[in-house]
This record gives structure tokens, C-alpha cells and sequence, in this order.
């Protein structure tokens, strides 16, 4: 332990809090597929790697910047998804949620070796935009102007999803296809179309956390397997489908993390993983869950 | 079955033929084991050293060969590879699996120190030769030396003492390491920490990461708040290009602190950009763009493979080169009598001029350092270096006098 000056740990907080609402974007998307679709997907890493390398591709090959990318890139991978849920995914609702699992770590395999052997591992730069680059003095830190944008995009992204899915009609009839799919059916409610379009949001809000981490990050094909595994404790310590849950545990997390980096480093990594056993011996069904 | 006494004497007579004859390859008919000299490259092929060797040694290795001609003594050459995942024990496993059951006669690169170390080990065991050109950890030349080892294209000693020394001797004498939590980290910051200190400096403090971290913003914030005038990157690949890369956005050289990024490949600089890595003082002991032959192999090995060449790449080359050289000079394949010729000979190749193998293992060549070019001073990709100086190689390294190899110090 070591004794930190308040300014120096105001620092360390807010930089925490980014990476925060990074899990917190990459786990909302997950915890939308999940609590909705009851599909745990592994691939999910794989598409955020996919948003990331959508913006290198647009920029190097098509000259189109960052704003665009963080609109293209984005559907781009959500009509990917599409693509795997009508072919793939959709075979295997009657089995066990655990099929899912298993076809959609394939896939991110597959997906993370194509891009190694195009790109290499050590990845591709991605410069941060001209608008939005260098950084707030506050004081007591250097605040990089793009990583208050990247704070402040996912807290409004992760409500907005939030109030959508809770609060508005299509919500509504969105967790009425999943509660009681025959009944919602026969009100009227296209439900094959619902599953697909929610799927695909789910992974585009991936894609989308993947275009906001290229100019941090390396953009390189193993950068969602880095980060896979902390944003599915993430997802269980929030409550498995809990999406307010994922959001607050995300922010949370990624805030406790921050912490230990200054604290005790060599904990860091685990810190996270500590905080998923001592929930899941204490509740179960995670801090926002409901138990079944 | 029934077994008929004819068959019986023919296997009789077969049998004493076959131990008649055995002697005769004892006296000098052929002296290749397995009438094939099998060369293995034990490499990272998909992890975060991958792009540094991997696919791009095995390419190596192989013009090695094809430059020689394709044979030694009249036999094939052939070339095996495998991945060690930079994982001790598949490389342990691995190296002995070649030694014992696919005669592999020398196995080369080994970019992770702990896999380098265990494939030593076996070689040790079994009596065949080691050239590690990847990994950089000094135990392989001192308390983990052996007769079958040779550390071939840096290590961590020359690291810190060719670009540590001299960003001291430029006035950078206050350091604050982020170190990789592992042997190779501990190792490159301890013996930097030691240049720091012989050199006037001071180490104000360390922070430690996980191996594989993705965000450093946290450890550069701490290495700011020191006050350090240099922030020493005793990490690597992907850990040190998420570094440099968090550095330059948060500021911390246009504050006044420079970053010493101690072992940086051509391949790290090339994923990061020039804007990012400009002016960064680096340690290499090659660079493709040194001399009409390094241009001419570089071009070659750009035409077979996606990137210029690193340093390990052409040090497995190298490496490879050398080992056939001394089978030939040594009429045979047979470890010791190869690795007594390694010792005597020079090594004059595209990779180093006046090369020698101390007793120790320890490859004593040139080494570079190297500023990295301002985005308007490269005329492209993989231009990326302006040579600051070059350092003899026997300053680079340790001296022998300092080793602790059992090998070289005087049994007490």
C-alpha cells in the first residue's frame, strides 16, 4: 500500500471510469441478448474487434472518418449479426442455451484468426480525430478531450437502450416475444423479426464500442478477447439480463479496477473476478438480477 | 503360424549382417545422423509475438537453407516449425518430442524468455544445440548456461545499456519504470535500474502491470506524478504499444517527460506509426536499412513475406546460416564437434560482421541505436530508423568477467 495524494487519486478515478464505460457498453449489449434471447454470446469480443477494424477500413480504404465510421461501422457489424442469427443461431433455440455458446466462441475463433492472418497481432493505428484531439487541464489531471467523449457517449447510449427497452411500447412488446413468444405472436406481433432486429442491435452496440476504442487502443484482431472475459463477470456480477444492472456494475467495475491499479497493481486483473465469486456465494442471481 | 526353420536362418544371417555393418558408419562413411540434418524453428505463431518472428522465421530460416544450397555433406536439409504459445512447458514438450523421436539436430528463435529457457533445458539434457534469437533474458548466458546454448541476437543487459546509458548520459538521470509483471520485465528493469544508477542517475519508483494489460492510462498517470524525467518501458510487444500509445494522449511528452521504450521491434514501430514513436530512442542489433547487403536481403525477405525482416527474423537467418557452416567445417552433425566449430569461427553474414560465440553463449556482434524517424523524414513504410550510433559488441554486452555461467567462472 501506498499513500496517494487526493488529486493524483481524482485522476485515477476518472480514468477508471472510462474503461467503466467501455464494459459498461461491451455488457449492455450482451445483457440485451441475453435477458431478452437467452443467448450467451461468445462472439461478442470478436464483433467489437470487427467495429474497430470497420473504422481502420473505412478510413484507410474509403477515406470515410471517424463520424461516419461511428455510424456505418456500427451497422455494419449489427447486419452481420443479423446474418448469423437468421443462418446459425436460429437452429439452436430449442437446444440448450449452452449450443449457443459453444457455436458462438467458434466463431469469434474464426473470426479473430481470418483477422490475424490479414493484420498480424500487433494491429494498426488509428489516429484520434483532428476535432476532438488533445485535452482538458482540470487541475489535477490531464483529461484527453476524446476520453471525455467516450465517458459521456456510453452513460447516453446505455440510457437511452435502458429507456427504450423498459419504458416504450416496442420495448414492451419486445419482452412480451420473449416472455410468452405464442401469445405475442398472437397479438400481432412479428416476432421471428424482433429477435433477429434485437440480436442485431446487441451486437451493433458491440461494433459501436469497437469504433470508440480504435483511436485508444490498438486497433488488433485479439482486442476483444482481451477484454471478453472481464464483460462477462461484468454481465454476471450485474445479474445475467439485468441491463440496468450491467450498466451501473460496468461503470462500477470498471471504476474498482481503477483503484487497484494504484493500490495494489498486481491485483488489477483480478480484482474484477474476486468481485464475481463473493456475489455470485452471496446472491446468486447477481446485484440486479431477479432469481427465476 | 508356424515358423519354418529356412525363414528362421535367413533372419539369422540378416541379423549378424546388420551387426557386421553397424561399425562401419563409426568409421567415417556417413556421419549425418539420419542421413538428413533437421533444423527446427520453435517460434510464437499466434500470439502477441507473432508478428516479430513467427510465420516471418520460419521464411527465414528457410532462405538460410535455400541459400545454402539445400544440402550440407551431401544430405538434406529439411526444416520443421512449431508454436510454444510462449508457454514453458509446450515448448519443453515440443523441443524434446523433436529431439528424441524426429531427430531434430538444432532448434532456433524461442521468443518468450520462459519458453527459451525450458527449450535450453532439454537441450541441455539431451546433448543438441539451442540458438535462442527471440527471447532476451541474460540467465541463458549466466546462471542457466550450458555447452548446447547460445543467446544469439540481444538480451536484456544490452538493452539497458546501450539506449538506458545513453538517455542518462543525455540528462534523462531520474527514472520510473512500468515493468512487465514477469521474468523477462523484472529482468529488464533491474539491470536498466543498474545502468540508471553506475551512470549518476536515480530510480524514483516502479509499478508493476499484469502481463497483458489493455489500458495503461492508470500506470502512466502514477509515472507522471513522479516527476520522473524518464518513464523506462520495461515491457513488450502489445504491452508496450498500448503504452506508448496511451503516452502520447495523455500528454506525457509534451509535459516534459520521455518515454525509453527498452525493446522495441521494427514491427512495433510500424503498428504504432511514426506519430505516435517519433524520436524514441531504441536498441537493435539489426535494422534492414544499414548497408547495400542488409537492403538487398530485406527486399528479399519483403518479397516472400509481408514486412521487412526484425532483427529476431534475420538473426534466425543468421543463426541458421551458421549452424550448416559449421556442420560442413565440422564434417558431421554431431553437437559437440558443431558447437566446438560455432566457437571458433567468426560469423560474417548479412546479420553481423566479425561475430563471436564466447564460452559463456553469448553472440558478441554489433549493436544500434536507433532514433525513430519524424513522420516527414520517412520516405515511407518500414523507414523508420535513423542510426544514432553504433556500439561494438564488446561494449554492448556483459562482460565475461561479470558472467556467472558456471562455464566461464573458476571452480572455487
Amino acid at each position: 500500500m501506498r499513500s496517494v495524494p487526493f488529486q493524483a487519486l481524482a485522476g485515477q478515478a476518472l480514468v477508471g471510469l472510462v474503461n467503466g464505460s467501455f464494459y459498461a457498453l461491451l455488457s449492455l449489449g450482451l445483457a440485451v441478448i441475453f435477458g431478452l434471447l437467452n443467448i450467451i454470446n461468445f462472439a461478442h469480443g470478436a464483433l467489437y474487434m470487427l467495429g474497430a477494424f470497420g473504422a481502420w477500413i473505412l478510413l484507410h480504404h474509403a477515406g470515410v472518418g471517424y463520424g461516419w465510421a461511428l455510424l456505418l461501422s456500427p451497422l455494419a457489424v449489427g447486419l452481420v449479426g443479423v446474418l448469423v442469427e437468421r443462418t446459425m443461431l436460429r437452429r439452436l433455440y430449442r437446444l440448450d442455451p449452452l449450443y449457443g455458446l459453444l457455436l458462438t466462441f467458434g466463431l469469434a475463433l474464426i473470426l479473430e484468426g481470418l483477422f490475424i492472418n490479414a493484420y498480424g497481432v500487433s494491429g494498426l493505428p488509428y489516429e484520434i480525430p483532428e476535432w476532438i484531439s488533445g485535452a482538458f487541464n482540470l487541475g489535477f489531471m490531464f483529461l484527453p478531450k476524446y476520453r471525455a467523449w467516450v465517458v459521456l457517449t456510453s452513460v447516453a447510449l446505455c440510457l437511452t437502450t435502458w429507456f427504450m427497452i423498459e419504458r416504450t411500447r416496442l420495448g414492451s412488446s419486445l419482452r412480451a416475444s420473449t416472455e410468452n413468444p405464442r401469445l405475442a405472436q398472437a397479438l400481432g406481433i412479428n416476432v421471428p423479426l424482433l429477435v433477429t432486429l434485437t440480436f442485431g442491435f446487441g451486437v451493433a452496440l458491440a461494433g459501436l464500442a469497437g469504433v470508440m476504442a480504435a483511436p485508444i487502443y490498438q486497433v488488433q484482431p485479439l482486442m476483444g478477447s482481451n477484454l471478453i472475459i472481464v464483460v462477462f463477470a461484468v454481465v454476471v456480477i450485474g445479474g445475467m439480463g439485468s441491463i440496468l444492472g450491467s450498466i451501473v456494475t460496468g461503470l462500477g467495475l470498471g471504476l474498482i479496477e481503477g483503484l487497484a491499479k494504484v493500490y495494489y497493481p498486481a491485483a488489477s486483473s483480478t480484482v474484477v473476478f474476486v468481485i464475481m465469486a463473493l456475489v455470485l456465494l452471496i446472491r446468486p442471481a447477481g446485484l440486479f438480477g431477479r432469481e427465476k | 503360424m508356424k515358423i519354418r526353420p529356412k525363414a528362421l536362418l535367413a533372419c539369422g544371417l540378416l541379423a549378424a549382417a546388420v551387426v557386421l555393418a553397424a561399425p562401419a558408419p563409426m568409421a567415417g562413411q556417413d556421419k549425418v545422423s539420419g542421413d538428413v540434418v533437421k533444423i527446427g524453428v520453435l517460434t510464437d505463431m499466434t500470439g502477441v509475438y507473432a508478428d516479430l518472428g513467427g510465420q516471418g522465421s520460419v521464411v527465414a530460416a528457410q532462405m538460410a537453407i535455400d541459400d545454402f544450397g539445400g544440402k550440407v555433406l551431401g544430405k538434406p536439409i529439411q526444416l520443421v516449425s512449431a508454436d510454444h504459445q510462449n508457454k514453458a512447458d509446450i515448448s519443453a514438450t515440443k523441443a524434446r518430442e523433436w529431439f528424441d523421436r524426429d531427430g531434430v539436430d538444432m532448434i532456433t528463435d524461442l521468443l518468450n524468455s520462459g519458453a527459451a529457457l525450458a527449450a535450453a533445458g532439454v537441450g541441455k539434457e539431451k546433448n543438441r544445440i539451442v540458438m535462442v534469437t527471440g527471447a532476451g533474458s541474460t540467465a541463458l548466458t549466466n546462471a542457466n548456461c550450458n555447452a548446447m546454448t547460445i543467446h544469439y541476437a540481444y538480451d536484456t543487459y544490452a538493452l539497458a545499456n546501450i539506449a538506458g546509458k545513453q538517455i542518462v548520459k543525455q540528462g534523462g538521470d531520474s527514472w520510473f519504470f512500468i515493468t512487465a509483471d514477469y521474468a523477462f520485465g523484472a529482468s529488464l528493469e533491474s539491470n536498466t535500474a543498474d545502468v540508471v544508477k553506475a551512470n549518476g542517475g536515480q530510480v524514483l519508483g516502479s509499478v508493476k502491470h499484469p502481463l497483458g494489460t489493455t489500458d495503461f492510462s492508470s500506470y502512466l498517470l502514477q509515472a507522471q506524478a513522479s516527476k520522473a524525467k524518464v518513464i523506462g518501458l520495461a515491457n513488450a510487444g502489445a504491452d508496450t504499444i498500448n503504452t506508448i500509445k496511451s503516452a502520447s494522449e495523455f500528454g506525457i511528452t509534451k509535459g516534459g517527460q520521455q518515454l525509453a521504450a527498452l525493446l522495441v521491434f521494427i514491427t512495433d514501430i510500424h503498428a504504432l506509426g511514426l506519430p505516435a514513436t517519433q524520436g524514441l530512442l531504441v536498441t537493435e542489433g539489426w535494422y534492414w536499412d544499414l548497408n547495400p547487403e542488409t537492403r538487398k536481403f530485406g527486399q528479399r525477405f519483403l518479397a516472400k513475406f509481408k514486412s521487412e525482416p526484425t532483427m529476431d527474423q534475420a538473426a534466425v537467418y543468421s543463426s541458421v546460416s551458421s549452424y550448416l557452416k559449421a556442420v560442413q567445417a565440422a564434417g558431421t552433425d554431431e553437437s559437440n564437434a558443431v558447437m566446438a566449430k560455432l566457437k571458433s569461427t567468426p560469423i560474417n553474414d548479412v546479420f553481423a560482421k566479425g561475430g563471436t560465440i564466447r564460452a559463456d553463449g553469448r553472440m558478441i556482434h554489433d549493436m544500434y541505436l536507433m532514433q525513430v524517424k519524424k513522420p516527414a523524414e520517412s520516405k515511407g513504410a518500414w523507414d523508420y530508423y535513423n542510426v544514432k550510433a553504433t556500439i561494438p559488441g564488446d561494449q554492448a554486452f556483459q562482460p565475461l568477467s561479470k558472467s556467472t555461467c558456471s562455464m566461464v567462472t573458476p571452480a572455487k
